[in-house]
């Protein structure tokens, strides 16, 4: 059985980097898929690959990634690129969500423009 | 006013390749894109001997190497800089991975920690790069989180990224799929085993600087 929880940016607003990571971890390794409103920073998405691969042993094999972001990477729209950035400033990276996954449940985030699928690891008998 | 500044950062780069005396070129992505078999063919073609070994196993390259005074030559002007091959950066690796492969259990567990190892030093090496080469495989899907969250993060300190779309001669491999996933950036089609247009990427190596 899959369990999916949803964590709003709320819940990690407030915490700093490596709060934000040890949360997250200790869910993924916990074996359920993170719903993340919103994004991590970049340096806070290369952290968490840092930690997790401190973490990697014979059980925990590591994460599935992926951050579904509806904004637009070609737009050329400066004043709607400032309002994001001064938006993101103030209120942190709430645009999109963030799929966080044990490797040993998901096998594969398959990540498009438009849509997403997850494939999950046939379970070990 | 983005222009002027983004004039003023290119020009700080091109003062960085021309006054400091070691500059750092770096090849990131994901594991088996290919980032060994280019370092090996710039320098087979620059130096006349090869960085590494490579492999149809993934995390063949775990540890950072560094080859010094790489000098490459087109049109009359000349490059040099200290070439950085680095570990392929991924989001998991298992041990039993490698067991399918044939290896033994001790070994691919070995292999699999110093793969671990080689994520992280990738990470922390990533402040010291002057320029980056991404290499990735162009049969693969370029939508994976690692390359999104590699370029983010070199978008995010600055550094100037070159996009090599490698294993072109392969049927299944697709440049455009690259580029509709990275438009703002160019993106190099090569084969660094084959050593097909490896010319174009040595002068988008001069552009980049």
């Amino acid at each position: 059985m899959l369990k999916l929880q949803f964590v709003p940016y709320n819940e990690i607003q407030d915490l700093n980097s490596a709060k934000r990571i040890t949360k997250l971890l200790k869910i993924v390794k916990d074996e359920k898929i993170i719903l993340l409103e919103g994004r991590l920073k970049s340096s806070e998405e290369t952290e968490l690959i840092s930690r997790t691969m401190q973490e990697i042993s014979n059980k925990f094999k590591g994460i599935e990634l992926s951050v579904i972001n509806p904004e637009n990477k070609d737009s050329s729209d400066i004043v709607h690129k400032i309002k994001t950035a001064f938006l993101n400033m103030i209120l942190g990276n709430r645009q999109g969500f963030t799929i966080i996954g044990p490797a040993s449940i998901v096998k594969e985030i398959k990540q498009d423009p438009n849509k997403i699928e997850l494939l999950t690891q046939e379970a070990k008998r | 006013m983005v222009n002027l500044f983004k004039r003023l950062l290119n020009r700080l780069f091109k003062d960085l390749f021309k006054k400091k005396k070691q500059v750092k070129l770096g090849l990131y992505g994901p594991p088996n894109g290919g980032k060994t078999t280019l370092a090996n063919k710039l320098c087979q073609d620059w130096l006349g001997e090869e960085m590494g070994s490579v492999s149809h196993l993934a995390h063949e390259t775990r540890e950072i190497q560094i080859k010094e005074e790489v000098t490459i030559k087109s049109k009359g002007k000349s490059l040099t800089f200290n070439l950085v091959d680095t570990p392929g950066i991924a989001t998991k690796i298992d041990y039993e991975d490698f067991l399918k492969e044939g290896m033994k259990e001790k070994e691919a567990k070995i292999r699999a920690k110093e793969a671990t190892k080689g994520v992280i030093n990738a990470i922390k090496w990533l402040d010291d790069m002057d320029a980056v080469i991404v290499v990735l495989d162009s049969t693969k899907d370029p939508y994976s989180q690692v390359n999104i969250t590699i370029i983010g993060n070199l978008e995010a300190r600055d550094i100037p990224v070159l996009l090599v779309a490698n294993k072109v001669d392969l049927k299944k491999s697709d440049i455009k799929k690259i580029q509709s996933a990275f438009p703002q950036y160019e993106v190099i089609g090569i084969s660094a085993k084959q050593g097909t247009n490896v010319d174009a990427f040595y002068d988008a190596l001069f552009k980049l600087t």
